[in-house]
């Protein structure tokens, strides 16, 4: 049979299929149904953001204004309070001339978080750079030397603080979650039932009870005479808490990891730990980095928990802030709403970089 | 190759006692073990002698004596009922009381929420898509904590004194809380509910039986009509069977406050509203994480087999999507129980802040949080025996 | 082929486009089949010849031209899709079992929804098409307790509960590891000697040459040629038939 082929070109779709009146349809308008939805829910949008904008931005105070603020009670906002104020509670009682020195420490802390969270940079030098920052944040924090002035611990406060109570706990949670997660799976019995007790213990009680456990029971367990910071008591208990459940995030990584690598590592040679350090914790560890990172933004929102504690972070430099002076106390709303937004960028943006973290590493697991 | 005959199969030889090298596996697992538990014991007794020592210098009592004291305290609201001579014990179990009346109201509020959240992520309209996406970033991203507050402060400054509440009907909304109608208990109400159980019960049972019929005769009966039949029917019989008592308790505005009817405090409602809205946005996630994980390739096999979009859903795509959500679901529960526990911050007089109030008056504090601690753990426990209970049973079996 | 009957399956100048990006999948295709006929649709991958299948029973949809099955048009009509997918069975290349439900309920399900059999003769049924099968012993099994080739035969039986008058292959042995494709294959090729109409999209040669009537190739949406299988192998008219042949047959 003779055929003939004549190869045909492709041709544009057809009809009404692309531009915005097609999307529309599809999105919007595509049933009688769907139709309706999109008209009372734009009806119902649209109301809200109108009687929002009102008290939000036509009617606000933007100025730091007492006698406009008053006046316009109820009607419009006062972000005047803000502008008093901002500095106060995001900054805690650090001295005002010496604001440039969290800045730049904070800076350098996230930006060094930043890079650990990409396998690329996991070489010898990351500890060592984590140890220089740590070095240079608290230095440049606490002062006395270099000719910086001393600003002691306890007037630490604000989103500083936040992100240093964050980061250092999460710091020494790390190493810790690592160890009790291979205890948990371990063979040997005594191992096994100490790592799940201290597991099962933390995740079943509240954060706000071992943080009062660490308030109380800490300066006990101290030895004559010696003296524990809140600081410290509120880092040891937010470390323990912390490492409690990244050590179930490790261990769902170690599970994941195909039996087959420790037996290979095995037929090579290889002892125990060896084959936790170079085999089997790389590729476990890089499979959780997103859920650590989860980890690590839970703990973000978690510090503000460290108010009850009389520390002074973000929602506590605010408690502070405005407590103390009646004149601005009623405006206590809107302030709330500004930590509100910072925590959000916060938090949006960490995930937000966490999923790019994890696009990133997918690629480079595709052949 | 010469033709063996097959050699049966034999049981396992007895294990024979050797002696323990220290360089064998065994041996040095028994090392191990044994420095772990050393250190452990040696750090708890240096720990507890150190306590001991600094509780009797500075004078601090110990023990649970305190337990059968009259606690002598306000508290603002409670389901049982006090009195000058209750003892620590009542104080405890009222704040316990209070934990699972806002735990079990927000979960079930919090899991109808979220679940329609997280399948309006599937919508095909665009703006419910986005809708329902903007919410999940927002709440997930804001701290519990701070959100408390704001609810707070919005039901106790935000909101009109009770002589200009807001109202609807018999429903006033105010700075004193939400207050509702609610009938006065009688017999006839007691019956009723009743009546509700038994129709739950037989619907059950009905289901049964036309699920049975079903796989006889390919047949379907109307289970939903029935059973609503049953629950209604059973409940209004048990009501009239009361005496049909229509006495109801209207909230009015008093001197003072709004009077009768049933109330929701301001402390309730904003602890109700913060944790439904903040755990919805994680079970919505959870939701719109379970339905996507059945591949496409479940949808088209179920499709090409004729079955309708609502069969394959119900019988194909949800029963291997909740396999998926349940765990995390579970956990989010505990999740919100625990957060309850902010209520000592807004003054809601849950465990925490019974125990909070109890540490102040008393000075025993590591007894008041080791109770705390201990309520909250049983409850833990129990929830993850069912979690591995529930895994158990309905994993997907494999090879 | 028998040219007094109406044909089974026809295409008539069909198009299709992706929506997401416009890109013209399927070309002016206009193809035939009989009632009974064995076709084995091959070519490189990205030519569109799953997607032509799977607009047979309606998993895709097609912007221009018309598609008859069995009398019925393929279009907007609903309940036409609903019967002409009680009409047409198929099977896929990662066998989609459902793992939830053991291999007698995976095969019972339709029957007892959507033909709305009684659940013991729907039982039955079942059990007779695992014996064709040959997997009877299984049924109590849940899928992912089976081999590859046992999955896929299971899935064939799944179909074939339907009663259906067409049996559509996605390429059912692709995911198979070499030991078990036989199995299937040989599955395959007694479906084929009882009559049923088949439409096989696959790399399979040798099952070409032992069953069909005709084999199709197609390249970048459209049909390049179409014979019988000893003429297509062994005298390829086009070069774009000569080139993938020689890749395909070369090893």
């Amino acid at each position: 049979m003779q055929q003939t082929y004549q190869p045909i070109d492709a041709r544009p779709m057809p009809g009404l299929s692309t531009g915005v009146l097609a999307w529309l349809k599809t999105n919007l308008f595509s049933s009688p149904g769907n139709s309706i939805k999109t008209l009372v829910v734009l009806a119902i949008v649209l109301w809200a953001l109108y009687g929002a904008m009102g008290w939000t931005l036509t009617n606000a105070v933007f100025g730091a204004s007492l006698e406009a603020c008053n006046s316009l009670r109820g009607i419009g906002a006062c972000w005047g309070v803000v502008t008093e104020k901002g500095r106060l509670i995001v900054m805690g009682r650090y001295p005002d001339t010496e604001h440039w020195r969290p800045v730049i420490a904070t800076a350098l802390m996230l930006g060094v978080v930043g890079i650990s969270c990409m396998p690329r940079f996991w070489n010898k030098a990351l500890p060592l750079i984590w140890v220089v920052m740590l070095v240079v944040y608290f230095t440049l924090m606490k002062g006395g030397v270099l000719g910086l002035t001393e600003v002691p611990t306890d007037q630490w406060g604000g989103l500083p603080l936040t992100v240093m109570l964050t980061v250092v706990s999460m710091t020494m949670a790390f190493p810790l979650s690592v160890f009790v997660a291979l205890g948990r799976r371990s063979n040997m019995p005594a191992i096994k039932t100490l790592c799940t007790l201290y597991v099962e213990l933390i995740r079943g009680v509240p954060l706000i009870t071992v943080l009062f456990m660490a308030s109380f029971m800490l300066p006990l367990f101290m030895p004559e005479g010696v003296q524990i910071d809140v600081l410290i008591r509120v880092v040891v208990g937010i470390t323990l808490f912390s490492a409690a459940y990244m050590a179930e995030v490790v261990r769902g990584g170690l599970q994941a990891l195909p039996k087959g690598q420790t037996e290979a590592a095995a037929t090579l040679g290889l002892s125990y730990w060896q084959t936790q350090r170079k085999i089997v914790l790389p590729q476990a560890l890089s499979m959780v980095v997103p859920s650590l990172m989860n980890t690590f933004i839970g703990m973000f929102k978690d510090t503000s928990l460290v108010t009850i504690v009389s520390l002074y972070e973000l929602t506590g430099a605010l408690a502070l802030a405005l407590n103390a002076d009646a004149d601005w106390r009623p405006f206590k709303l809107e302030a709330y709403f500004f930590i509100t937004l910072i925590y959000f960028v916060f938090c949006f943006a960490m995930s937000r970089y966490s999923l790019w973290v994890e696009k990133r590493t997918a690629v480079s697991k595709v052949r | 190759m010469s033709n063996q005959s097959m050699i049966e199969a034999r049981p396992l030889p007895a294990k024979k006692r050797r002696s323990i090298s220290w360089n064998s596996r065994e041996g040095r697992s028994v090392i191990y073990q044994v420095v772990a538990i050393a250190s452990v014991a040696t750090l708890i007794w240096l720990l507890v002698r150190n306590t001991l020592r600094n509780m009797r210098e500075r004078g601090i009592q110990s023990g649970y004596d305190f337990m059968g004291q009259p606690f002598g305290f306000d508290v603002s609201e409670t389901m049982i009922p006090y009195d000058v001579m209750s003892t620590y014990w009542t104080a405890f179990s009222i704040g316990m009381l209070n934990t699972l009346k806002v735990a079990l109201i927000g979960i079930v509020l919090a899991t109808i929420l979220g679940t329609l959240i997280g399948v309006g992520r599937f919508s095909p309209n665009f703006l419910l898509r986005k809708i329902c996406y903007w919410y999940v970033e927002f709440f997930r991203n804001v701290p519990i904590y701070l959100q408390l507050l704001i609810w707070y402060i919005v039901f106790t400054e935000v909101l009109p004194s009770f002589e200009e509440a807001w109202q609807v009907g018999h429903f006033y909304l105010s700075k004193n809380g939400f207050s509702f109608p609610w009938p006065v208990w009688q017999l006839g109400q007691t019956l009723a509910l009743i009546g509700l159980v038994l129709g739950v019960v037989g619907s059950w049972l009905y289901a049964r039986k036309a699920s049975k019929h079903f796989d006889l005769t390919g047949q379907q009966r109307p289970v939903l009509l029935v059973s609503l039949a049953l629950i209604v029917g059973l409940a209004l019989l048990g009501w009239l069977a009361g005496g049909a008592p229509t006495g109801w308790s209207l909230p009015v505005k008093g001197d003072f406050q709004i009077e009768e009817g049933a109330a929701f405090s301001p402390e309730f409602s904003a602890l109700l509203l913060g944790l439904v809205l903040y755990t919805a946005s994680f079970i919505a996630e959870i939701v719109r994480s379970g339905i996507s994980s059945v591949s496409l390739g479940q949808h088209e096999a179920a499709a090409s087999l004729g079955l309708s979009k609502r069969q394959s859903m119900r019988l194909v795509v949800l029963p291997q999507a909740l396999r998926v959500i349940i765990p995390p679901l579970t956990s989010q529960y505990l999740n919100l129980t625990k957060n309850s526990s902010l209520a000592v911050a807004i003054g809601y007089p849950d465990l925490v802040s019974i125990a909070n109030t109890t540490l102040n008056q008393t000075g025993r504090a590591i007894e008041a949080l080791s109770i705390v601690m201990l309520v909250y753990l049983t409850l833990s426990l129990i929830t993850s025996a069912l979690m591995n209970w529930f895994n158990a049973s309905a994993a997907i079996q494999e090879r | 082929m028998s040219q007094s009957e109406a044909p089974i399956i026809q295409f008539d100048n069909v198009n299709k486009w992706y929506a997401s990006n416009g890109y013209h999948v399927l070309r002016d295709v206009n193809l035939s089949f009989a009632k009974g006929e064995k076709v084995v649709i091959c070519g490189p991958s990205g030519s569109g010849k799953s997607t032509l299948i799977r607009c047979i029973n309606a998993l895709e949809e097609y912007q221009q031209g018309k598609l008859t099955v069995d009398g019925t048009v393929i279009g907007d009509d609903l309940k036409g899709i609903d019967k002409v997918r009680r009409e047409v069975g198929m099977v896929f290349q990662q066998f989609n079992l459902f793992p939830h439900l053991t291999v007698l309920e995976n095969l019972i399900l339709s029957p007892t929804w959507v033909a709305k059999l009684p659940r013991n003769v729907a039982i039955e049924k079942a059990m007779v098409q695992l014996e064709r099968v040959r997997i009877a012993e299984h049924a109590n099994k849940y899928p992912l307790q089976l081999s590859g080739g046992q999955q896929q035969r299971v899935a064939i039986a799944r179909a074939l509960c339907l009663t259906p008058k067409i049996m559509l292959f996605d390429e059912p042995t692709s995911a198979l590891d070499p030991e078990m494709i036989k199995e299937v294959l040989d599955v395959m090729i007694g479906l084929a000697d009882q009559g049923m109409t088949m439409l096989c999209v696959t790399h399979e040669m040798g099952f070409a040459k032992a069953v069909a009537d005709r084999v199709i190739f197609m390249d970048q949406g459209q049909v390049v040629e179409q014979n019988t299988p000893t003429e297509f192998f062994n005298h390829p008219q086009t070069d774009r038939s000569k080139d993938f042949l020689s890749k395909i047959l070369g090893h």
